[in-house]
């Protein structure tokens, strides 16, 4: 403690008063709070920059490794330099130049009532759709496309499973699926992880040739064929099920449907 | 009871393990014990905040009034969890995906409140200090052994570090999945206290009540 000779008769005498009077028990009330609250805040406003820096880095990660260029010992934010952000209007399946593809929003902007929709036919449970929504592209040295990364979220069993699906350039064969946000149960649903059923996904085609959108996750394989048909998680019925209908919502007409006919037709 | 620094801090370890022998801090033990890291990180941050906790609060003990006490060293608890979160999100991204919301639940272990209300109230702050990371280590120690059996037998894996080839991965050990949800924790930390009062049976609580055998008139 710093006294200083001129106010020590005041602590002293502070410091001596029972700790009960209603003075000081206000007194240190409101000292505490205020203390408490500063090294609170100053602690949380220096550390958040690093804080924004670890959360950009995972979904880089993330993004890196559905598309298959993901090599932990280089440089994340070097390698994620490749891909290409664009800013995707979902209705017109178009790229938009109003907002910034490097600092636009998905979540704020599913929020916001300007940007987004209500949905009355949701099967994937979200709620409110974003009208727009941030894809990657990755390019081949040439400049023609190689994948595209497409954003999508749906809720499984006790959580809304946040993820990526990584699409070769003819807008129908599946390179991957990966979801980096979840809270499924540890060792059933949240076998969504599993690098071995990720990689069932790998090669899987979204339509048939009628353009009908036949990708599904079940237990049996579908008419339509085997290229169409992801294996269902054993024991987790309902997250394979909430990963059928965030798929096919995704896939769909209120999905990225648009986007993909205008990738096919060589648009983009 | 006069403690030597050195008892105060071992003692909680194993004769006075604040979860098999008081069976406080149960509900953290459950939920983070599914992997040996987490369950590390976990007991590091307890045991940070159950140490400073407790210093501070002891350096404040003549201060505090007796009418507001309990909210005092909740504010002083929760600062330092706050702080811990923080670090954590800062520094340990990944772990701190995984323990989520029980790093903030630091705040209503009983550990902590129960070393400040018990002990800091009324030691010196170096002694205090000292019962808090003895106690927040008791509590880490029981973490980990929990931990042990709950990654080995449920992924069949330490630290991350595959040990059984679990048949989802072409191996051959087909996992006990009831060992990765929490209520798996209440049978083995049940176990070890039974194991622990079989072995120091001194732990074993007296009956409060007793049936008597009354002579028949």
């Amino acid at each position: 403690m710093s006294e200083t000779n001129e106010n020590k008769g005041f602590i002293r005498r502070f410091l001596d008063a029972p700790a009960d009077s209603v003075g000081k028990t206000v007194f240190v009330a409101v000292a505490l709070c205020l203390v408490a609250s500063m090294i609170v805040s100053a602690t949380a406003v220096a550390l958040r920059p690093i804080q924004e820096v670890n959360k950009l880095k995972d979904k880089q990660v993330n993004i890196l490794q559905v598309a298959g260029e993901y090599d932990p010992s280089a440089n994340v934010t070097e390698a994620f330099g490749k891909f290409e952000p664009q800013v995707l209007e979902i209705a017109t399946g178009t790229f938009t130049d109003q907002f910034d593809a490097a600092t636009f929003d998905d979540r704020a902007s599913a929020d916001n009532p300007e940007t987004s929709i209500a949905l009355t036919d949701d099967p994937a449970g979200i709620g409110r759709q974003s009208k727009f929504v941030t894809v990657y592209l990755l390019r081949n040295e040439d400049g023609s496309l190689d994948k595209v990364i497409l954003p999508v979220h749906g809720y499984g069993l006790w959580s809304t499973l946040y993820g990526f699906v990584a699409l070769e350039e003819n807008g129908n064969d599946i390179f991957g699926l990966q979801f980096y946000s979840h809270a499924e149960t540890p060792g059933l649903g949240a076998e969504v992880d599993n690098p071995r059923w990720k990689s069932l996904w790998s090669g899987k085609k979204l339509s048939d040739e009628n353009g009908e959108l036949q990708i599904t996750v079940a237990k049996a394989q579908p008419a339509a064929g085997a290229e169409f048909h992801v294996d269902a998680l054993a024991g987790a019925t309902l997250t394979s099920v909430g990963v059928d209908n965030l798929v096919r919502f995704w896939m769909g007409e209120a999905g990225y449907a648009p986007f993909l006919e205008n990738l096919k037709a060589g648009d983009i | 009871m006069a403690q030597t620094k050195r008892e105060m801090l071992i003692d909680p370890m194993v004769d006075n393990n604040p979860i098999t022998l008081q069976v406080l801090g149960i509900c953290s033990a459950l939920a983070v014990t599914s992997s040996l890291q987490v369950a590390l990180v976990m007991g590091i941050a307890v045991t940070l905040v159950t140490g400073f906790s407790s210093m501070f609060i002891s350096m404040l003990r003549n201060q505090i009034p007796g009418s507001i006490r309990i909210i005092v060293q909740m504010v002083i608890i929760a600062s330092l969890v706050i702080m811990v979160d923080q670090f954590l999100k800062a520094y340990a991204f990944d772990i701190s995906k995984t323990l989520s919301v029980f790093v903030g639940l630091i705040i209503t272990n009983c550990i902590v409140m129960g070393r400040a209300e018990a002990f800091a109230m009324k030691n010196p702050p170096i002694d205090s200090f000292i019962d808090g990371v003895g106690n927040g280590l008791g509590y880490t120690i029981l973490l980990l052994v929990v931990g042990f059996f709950r990654e080995l037998f449920g992924a069949g894996s330490l630290f991350g570090v595959t040990i059984l080839e679990t048949v989802n991965n072409g191996g051959w050990y087909v996992p006990n999945g009831m060992l990765l949800l929490p209520p798996s924790a209440f049978f083995v930390i049940g176990l070890i206290i039974w194991g622990v009062r079989a072995w120091k049976p001194e732990q074993v609580e007296e009956r409060e009540y007793k049936i008597q055998s009354v002579e028949a008139h």
